[in-house]
């Protein structure tokens, strides 16, 4: 099982935006579209050079949709399912995966829940029919409810203390306010311990439908052997539910300085402002923009002026976080206390530059080749490549995306995305969280109740929760 | 169940973003049990300057995965300066007598692909993913600065500000890094895996561009590394493209490889590290091991014991079914998570260490007990054939599995080269898990498991009755991703 360090989890959870969103591919590979009797499709890339099939799910809607009090629902949902259904109990469902080696997985993020398996060929019968009995009879038994519901109110509590969860969750609350983005994805103890099985029946009920599915399969598998799998693990899903839709978040937040104190010598500074959405026509003039600005790591503008040329810090990273109905710019990175309003300084001044000046031709150029180049490393595993197309469709880009993104890249221009820099870039709205004990940076905005820590009585306690990207492989 | 289990011991750092995902899939398959050489197709070649070439056949895309491994480490640094050769990984991409300072890694951006590099105890490596067109041009990039590093005060001391930042961002703002620091330090009395890769700050803060070249000039060499290519490429390919680009590079002689030797341990240790930054306290206990290369006793291996304590590592702490999971977490509900790891990788001696979180409110001393209670149980009874048979069984599907990755075969076989196996090793991985015996397994946990030569670490709340009164709070989920992993422990960037 892997160790996992949660600060550094909150990066990659932000910076597999940028990880992801790579470019048009110099193979393309071959998507075929499969349809059941049932209706249900699954896009799928036959791969026989190993004797492994890849699976990737989603359905649409995730924790966005837990209701009030209850927040927390769709992450504990995705540790039970594979935690007893159909005829088997806990354990035994257990020991199927366990015993065949299939890797079974399931993820709830802000606007989808998603899953994956990985099993050897021989296995591919055995893993569906998990599947359909965690998708249409999962138990929740008490013993599995109570466990995983105390590992996650473990995770909980730990968090208080991550100055990086602390400083992610001072932005996002700060931007999101009371939409329900703003609220814990994970939940809070009280409401983790409010969930009752009932809850989680009926989460199942409305999340997984047949409208929400989307579905991938990789590797070593023909259409005609996927074809009945696809009938007999998703046909009885209902085919559509009541569940209401989530509002568009609404940015209007002034941007500033928080800060929240923490012994610890080196400060932790998250900072964003209001972004851009996946489905806007300027998003990969912005992509560009960010790249040039943030994102692209030893080729970006802040990476130069922090690291290279000053050594004020390990790392600086920018990225576009895109959710169904909000758009962020998100940053991060970590600076000795005494050097933090400097840094904050370069972010403000680097930020008003690319607004006012925009790109040079070559950046652009670079950025673009980026884009393009990069993509086909997104598909140089069965698990990749599965994640990657589900990526697509929940984004709802189409099976012809692959081949449409290189036009779309090389439409992008300086110009171009000078006047998408000049549209986004608003320096004086970022949002900054410093956590840590920055010498001489003073706040300029009052740090959200429940993130402040020790000095909140436990029953002011609301929420704070960072953005999370949803899937997005671009 | 999902991967909830969480502790500050993995060294999984935080990048560049365009790095973090190729170091991801990196650390997730350099895991200690990953080793399957034969199932790869590997081949392998050594130049006449004695470097080694392997190359690892994958056409799924048109991409290619290349990693220089060098066989030094931070313990084989000079006193006092252990962290240099992590150091030198940083400049490293700085100027050479062709290329400027980052242009190393712009080349590679500037066509879509990825590069990075990390340092641990015995190895320093590099490496690129790129569309397969250019590997020429990373190829002839990677030799170039095997030996025309230009490093000037100009550029080391800005990067020497860069690692006492990333120590701070690792070390001094982690408790359970620091942890891991103080139980490295207790572990091992003499030899250098004692110290921090990254080095002491104190020490760091003294690193010199003349100590940065010394080391450079001392062990970088052709004849002292080991180049794997993994990806949409064939033999001849990279035969003729290694030897134009590395062939001219002379070998040089090189110092021998003796890290000084842990005597007799006679008692066992205990860290606690105290922190208000800690609301989830946690117990590691970490016993000294034998590594696939050297037994206890500092001699070469024997009685293959690194293989059974793989497959002793399986039974206990891999998953739902293993034994440290069903004791602490189901039935006894003492902790939230239980779980164990055994890394034999390392070019001297290996550690096997066990980990247990408390339930919210619970009791520490509880899953410690339980834990040396489960010890106890297989030090007097063993483990049974049925178990052995399971655990054979899930290491083999996951070499099948293996395959299925770029990266990971690549780094699994730079690592096992640089520390002292061979390809032939590599490829008999799977007989010798497959010849492992209940007894040989019981032998191994007998050798191993002797508190004398243990540490236990714990990590503790401050101030558990103000903590416990905090409000509720909000975190994110963990993202779960078959492709997020911890890097090997000790492992630095």
């Amino acid at each position: 099982m892997p160790r996992r360090i949660a600060r550094q989890l909150v990066l990659f959870c932000l910076l597999s935006v940028c990880c992801l969103i790579f470019a048009p591919a110099a193979r393309a590979i071959e998507i075929q579209q499969v349809t059941g009797d049932s209706g249900v499709t699954a896009w799928l890339v036959e791969d026989h050079s190993n004797p492994l099939i890849a699976v990737a799910l989603g359905f649409m809607g995730g924790s966005a949709d837990d209701p009030a009090g209850k927040e927390g629902l769709a992450e504990l949902t995705s540790g039970l399912l594979d935690e007893g259904a159909g005829e088997f109990d806990s354990a035994s469902f257990q020991k199927q995966l366990n015993d065949n080696g299939i890797d079974y997985g399931f993820d709830a993020s802000r606007d989808s829940f998603t899953g994956q398996m990985n099993m050897l060929t021989e296995q591919r019968d055995l893993a569906f029919g998990l599947l359909h009995r965690s998708l249409t009879t999962p138990h929740f038994d008490a013993e599995p409810v109570e466990r995983i519901r105390r590992q996650l109110l473990a995770m909980i509590d730990d968090r208080l203390s991550d100055p990086d969860v602390i400083g992610a969750r001072a932005v996002s609350q700060t931007l999101f306010g009371g939409h329900p983005y703003g609220r814990p994805g994970i939940g809070t103890a009280e409401s983790m311990q409010a969930i009752t099985a009932d809850d989680l029946h009926r989460f199942v009920a409305r999340h997984f439908t047949r409208d929400r599915l989307h579905l991938v399969a990789v590797g070593d598998i023909t259409a005609a052997q996927l074809q009945p799998l696809l009938d007999s693990t998703f046909g009885d899903l209902p085919a559509s539910s009541d569940l209401p839709a989530v509002p568009e978040a609404r940015l209007d937040q002034p941007g500033g300085v928080m800060v929240v104190d923490r012994g610890i010598p080196q400060s932790i500074i998250n900072f964003a402002q209001p972004g851009i959405k996946r489905d806007d026509p300027d998003f990969f003039a912005a992509y560009v923009a960010n790249y040039i600005l943030g994102g692209g790591g030893f080729s970006s503008r802040l990476m130069h002026e922090v690291r290279e040329k000053r050594g004020l810090a390990y790392g600086i990273s920018t990225s576009l976080v895109t959710f169904d109905h909000a758009g962020l710019i998100w940053g991060q990175v970590q600076t000795v206390n005494e050097r933090v309003a400097k840094t904050i300084e370069i972010i403000r001044a680097e930020w008003a530059k690319m607004r006012d000046r925009g790109p040079t031709a070559a950046e652009v150029d670079t950025a673009k080749t980026y884009l393009l180049g990069s993509y086909p490393r997104l598909f140089t595993s069965g698990g990749g490549t599965a994640g990657a197309l589900l990526g697509i469709q929940l984004e709802g880009l189409g099976i012809d995306y692959i081949d449409r993104r290189q036009a779309e890249i090389a439409k992008v221009t300086p110009a171009s995305v000078a006047r998408v820099a000049k549209r986004l870039l608003q320096p004086d709205r970022l949002v900054f969280a410093v956590v840590g004990q920055p010498v001489g940076v003073t706040a300029t905005l009052s740090t959200p109740a429940s993130v402040a820590g020790d000095q909140v009585p436990a029953q002011q306690g609301a929420s704070g929760p960072e953005p999370k990207p949803t899937h997005i492989q671009q | 169940m999902k991967a909830y289990s969480k502790n500050g011991r993995s060294g999984l750092l935080r990048m560049p973003a365009i790095l973090i995902a190729g170091i991801m899939l990196l650390g997730a398959v350099l895991a200690p049990r990953a080793s399957w050489a034969q199932i790869f197709d590997a081949e392998t070649f050594t130049l006449k300057n004695g470097l080694q070439v392997v190359v690892v056949p994958n056409h799924r895309a048109p991409v290619v995965f290349q990693m220089i491994a060098y066989r030094v480490g931070a313990a084989d640094g000079p006193p006092g300066k252990n962290g240099i050769a992590h150091f030198l990984e940083h400049l490293m991409f700085k100027a050479t007598d062709k290329l400027k300072a980052g242009q190393f890694t712009q080349e590679i951006d500037h066509r879509g692909g990825g590069d990075n590099a990390f340092t641990n105890q015995d190895m320093t490596a590099y490496h690129q993913e790129i569309a397969k067109e250019h590997l020429p041009l990373v190829m002839s990039m990677e030799a170039n600065r095997m030996t025309k590093l230009r490093l000037t005060d100009a550029v080391v001391m800005p990067e020497r500000d860069v690692i006492i930042e990333e120590r701070r961002e690792r070390i001094d703002n982690e408790p359970g890094a620091q942890l891991t620091e103080m139980m490295n330090a207790a572990l091992f009395l003499n030899h250098p895996y004692r110290l921090p890769v990254i080095g002491w700050r104190h020490e760091m803060e003294h690193y010199s561009t003349a100590d940065a070249v010394a080391f450079y000039h001392r062990y970088y060499a052709p004849n002292n590394a080991v180049l794997v290519i993994g990806g949409d490429v064939t033999v001849p390919e990279v035969k003729r493209l290694a030897e134009k680009y590395f062939g001219p590079i002379p070998r040089h002689d090189l110092p021998p490889r003796q890290r000084l030797q842990e005597p007799q341990q006679r008692a066992p240790r205990q860290v606690e590290l105290t922190s208000d930054l800690v609301r989830q306290p946690y117990v590691v206990k970490t016993y000294l091991a034998p590594s696939y290369r050297l037994s206890l006793d500092n001699r070469p291996a024997q009685d293959d014991d690194a293989y059974a304590l793989l497959l002793l590592s399986e039974i206990l702490g891999d998953g739902t079914g293993s034994r440290l999971y069903r004791r602490l977490v189901i039935t006894d509900k003492s902790a939230t998570s239980a779980d164990c790891s055994y890394d034999p990788g390392a070019y001297d001696l290996g550690t096997f260490s066990f980990y247990g979180s408390p339930v919210p409110g619970g009791d520490l001393s509880k899953v410690e007990a339980a834990i040396n209670d489960e010890i106890t149980l297989v030090l007097k009874d063993g483990v049974t054939e049925e178990e052995i048979a399971l655990a054979k069984k899930r290491l083999r599907i996951a070499t099948v599995k293996a395959r299925d990755s770029l990266s990971g075969p690549v780094g699994m076989i730079a690592a096992a080269l640089a520390n002292g196996r061979s390809l032939a090793d590599v490829q008999a991985w799977p007989e010798r898990i497959d010849a492992v015996t209940a007894i040989d397994i019981q032998r191994a946990a007998r050798r191993v498991f002797d508190d004398r030569q243990s540490v236990t670490g714990r990590l503790l709340v401050a101030n558990p009755v103000a903590a416990a009164k905090l409000a509720p709070q909000a975190a994110p989920p963990l993202p779960q991703s078959p492709e997020t992993g911890a890097m090997p422990s000790g492992t630095v960037n």
